[in-house]
């Protein structure tokens, strides 16, 4: 395969280990970019949920790339088929990157359906079984801008043995040569780039090796799978994903999958993780809730002290964890945003979150999103998940200018 | 705009005849309200909750909607009038800058809630939400809407069902005139919001006359027909409809309520009505049915799921202009969006329509619009639904 399009230019690499950059030459004319540390934009089937191009357009600084799962396209394989003009346009998307993965981070799959021939998806009619042939036969349909390497990543329960863990390496790789080959042959996937994907679990060797051996293969770029929030704790993760970053080239992108949380993001960038996918405001949003912790390091200690107060009295009668990892459920509402259903907001007639410029904190009042809530109207969906991905593309923003200016501590504070 | 700023401030209703149909009774008006004018006939998306359905206002607006519902009964028991008023009444609560009309609550009296007492004091009904008995009176409902700020207010009216006859129907009549002298009495704003009085007696042509002779004697802005589109046969329908636009005042507005059918609309518009409401539409959608001149589609038929077009090739609305049956179809499997895409289009599709028949009220040949509207709509003549081929009769249209 010819030298990749994709190219991770880094303009700073902090402590040898956060890296700061531009993802460069994306999309079939390499003319996108994005910014690293950064997170793809998540869509079930080309589309951010409850969006559609108008209220998703009145977003900045929308995500170059937009995510897309086999596991909402896969079923409709035979449609792509006869539609031929490929998965951008079959969904009406003009102006972006798409990127396929396996499996959607916001649906955790069942286990016990992997074998060493295939992996399943679950889309709406039950489960697809895909050989490495179907997988590379779907990516033709799609064709995508960039793919995740079918892999084998059943591996996120914690008391996976370590013979499973090597098992799911050496398919892993076995895949990747296979879809690797058959990419090479393939007219179809001319110009578009694959990532591999690092398996291995929580064992230290089979991490390392999997990397290893992922990196000698001639890939755009690397999945980091089985670190799914929930799958073990965070310090455990940093030191694996340090381990394979050891063992990873440094110019080619990291993307971390399943994890989404903003304090777990953090810790991963610091570990050299560069993409994340962007998942999370939508789990926000399906729980009623709006994403309002502070990320502003502009201002000055003393007035951020009085903001965390505030936005700890509004958690404060909930009882909800403090940031901590809950066993595995990404249900759970975490300390980084409000809980709109909650009484307390029927009269509050502030936006969502002060100075925020997203659509739904210029136009509409925390009482009216409780009200829709409350009522089980749509629109509270869509203006959530407007706000909530705004905040969420704002603090990655926020999160490169920290690592720019050196200033990733006090945000690690907030 | 600076045509508010020369009419009389003490009516917040002005009625403008554009244009009247010299063969039928259509007309085409400005209607100019507090909020904005709006381009009659006209139809009114319902937004029963303080909100339509998974549109934006911003969307609401850029489909070119000028008026829509709200509904007392839902909002006065949530969120509930007070706050709502603390919000600056529903204008400010879901932030519509355009017109609203709410209705009394009423309808939702009968339809929905387990009716526990109908006395000439007002409805007394079981609230779904803790079981208290509430009473909802003309001064009641007057006082939500007063505190919701609609543009248009509905008096409280005695709902009885098209289908129920007898003595039930006589006296609802009446007391429906009693209750709109109580719902003048106790408007708060008659300066700022306009009070419509519904025209009831079912279907007995006598008693709607009766309604009609009384209530039009009563100083109120506008009138509606109601006690219709309510599962009563469409041979009566249409004819309690042209009798009551035949005893109406010319010089206001007449909104036929509870209508909202493609086929409907084109008819009442013929027999003199000026505005509709409808959730047919909005509804349908969500259930993935798109409508469209020649009917409407199920788009979540396996048909679609193959078909590369968009829902309508000659609708401009963002999700024509965007998007595939196909991947509409595909989308009802993966994400709630898919409605909404099929909601924006309905509601294109009924505001297309009526400013089409606007157009053509305006151009002077309403009776062409509808001879070819009936043509794209049914695919031959001898299904032309009986109703509509003598309802057009009645104002001089023929058909094929």
């Amino acid at each position: 395969m010819a030298g990749s399009r994709i190219k991770l230019e880094l303009s700073r690499v902090v402590q040898g280990e956060s890296r700061l950059g531009v993802l460069k030459g994306l999309g079939r004319t390499g003319q996108h970019c994005l910014e690293v540390p950064g997170c793809l934009l998540y869509s079930h089937l080309g589309t951010v949920p409850h969006l559609t191009q108008d209220t998703l357009h009145t977003l900045k600084n929308i995500p170059a790339v937009t995510q897309v799962t086999l596991s909402s396209v896969a079923e409709h394989q035979e449609v792509l088929q006869e539609f031929k003009g490929g998965f951008k346009k079959f969904a009406g998307l003009h102006d972006t990157v798409v990127y396929c993965s396996l499996h959607d981070p916001a649906a955790l799959c069942p286990p016990g359906y992997t074998t060493n021939k295939t992996v399943s998806v679950w889309g709406s009619g039950g489960r697809i079984e895909l050989t490495v042939a179907k997988f590379m036969a779907i990516q033709k349909t799609i064709q995508p801008d960039w793919y995740q390497s079918m892999a084998d990543g059943e591996t996120w329960q914690s008391n996976t043995s370590r013979k499973r863990l090597r098992k799911s390496v050496d398919r892993t790789l076995a895949h990747l040569d296979e879809c690797l080959t058959i990419h090479q042959n393939s007219q179809d996937l001319q110009g578009v780039e694959v990532f591999g994907v690092v398996e291995g679990g929580d064992i230290l060797e089979e991490r390392a090796r999997s990397a290893r051996e992922t990196a000698k293969r001639p890939v755009a770029g690397f999945c980091l799978d089985g670190f799914q929030t929930g799958s073990m704790d965070q310090t455990l993760r940093t030191q694996l994903i340090k381990a394979i970053a050891k063992e990873l080239p440094e110019d080619k992108p990291r993307l971390l999958q399943g994890v989404g949380r903003p304090d777990e993001v953090l810790a991963c960038v610091e570990a050299g993780v560069d993409l994340f996918e962007g998942f999370f405001p939508f789990q926000v949003t399906e729980r009623g809730c709006a994403l309002s912790f502070s990320f502003d390091i502009s201002l000055d200690p003393e007035r951020a002290v009085l903001e965390l107060n505030d936005d700890e009295t509004c958690r404060a009668g909930e009882g909800q964890p403090n940031g901590e990892v809950t066993d595995g459920d990404q249900t759970q509402m975490t300390s980084f945003e409000i809980n709109l259903k909650d009484k307390r907001y029927h009269d509050d007639f502030r936006p969502l979150v002060e100075g925020c410029g997203c659509y739904c904190c210029v136009n509409h009042q925390r009482a009216y999103l409780h009200h829709l809530l409350v009522t089980n109207e749509l629109l509270a969906g869509v203006l959530l998940m407007i706000h909530n991905t705004a905040h969420y593309i704002g603090f990655f923003s926020t999160l490169r200018e920290a690592l720019a200016n050196d200033k990733l501590d006090l945000l690690k504070r907030r | 705009m600076s045509l508010k700023k020369t009419l009389c401030v003490a009516s917040p209703l002005t009625l403008r005849i554009v244009a009247e149909c010299p063969v039928t009774k259509a007309r085409a008006c400005d209607l100019i309200l507090p909020h904005s004018a709006v381009s009659t006939p006209v139809f009114m998306p319902v937004g029963t909750q303080g909100t339509l359905k998974g549109i934006t206002v911003d969307q609401l607006d850029g489909l070119g909607c000028q008026i829509c519902l709200g509904n007392t009964y839902h909002l006065g028991m949530r969120p509930g009038p007070d706050l709502i008023e603390k919000a600056n009444g529903l204008h400010g609560f879901m932030n519509w800058k355009k017109n609203l009309l709410t209705d009394s609550g009423g309808f939702q009296m009968v339809s929905l809630v387990e009716l526990s007492e109908v006395n000439e004091e007002g409805v007394k009904f079981k609230s779904p939400y803790d079981g208290k008995e509430i009473l909802l009176s003309p001064e009641k409902s007057i006082s939500i809407q007063n505190s919701l700020g609609s543009d248009i207010m509905m008096q409280l009216d005695d709902v009885v069902s098209s289908t129920v006859t007898g003595p039930r129907v006589e006296e609802a009549m009446h007391r429906s005139i009693r209750w709109l002298d109580r719902c003048i009495a106790a408007n708060k704003n008659p300066d700022k919001q306009n009070l419509f009085a519904i025209i009831q007696g079912g279907l007995n042509a006598d008693l709607r006359k009766a309604c009609l002779d009384e209530m039009t004697q009563r100083n109120v802005p506008g009138f509606a027909i109601g006690g219709l589109s309510g599962g009563e046969e469409k041979d009566d329908f249409w004819r309690m409809v042209t009798l009551s636009t035949d005893h109406l005042p010319r010089e206001k507005p007449r909104y036929l309520m509870g209508v909202g059918y493609a086929v409907d609309l084109v008819v009442c518009v013929a027999l003199g009505c000026d505005m509709f409401d409808c959730v047919f539409p909005t509804r349908t959608a969500r259930f993935g049915s798109a409508l469209v001149p020649w009917g409407s589609l199920q788009v979540k038929h396996k048909q679609y799921a193959k078909d590369f077009q968009p829902i309508d090739p000659d609708c401009p609305c963002p999700t024509c202009k965007r998007h595939s049956r196909a991947y509409l179809h595909a989308l009802f499997k993966s994400d709630t969006s898919a409605m909404h895409h099929i909601t924006i289009h309905n509601i294109a599709y009924q505001l297309t329509l009526m400013r089409s028949v606007r157009q053509s009220i305006v151009d002077g040949r309403f009776p062409e619009f509808i001879r070819s509207f009936m043509k794209q709509m049914f695919p031959s003549p001898d299904q032309y639904p009986s109703w509509a081929v003598d309802a057009l009769a009645s104002v001089n249209v023929t058909l094929e």
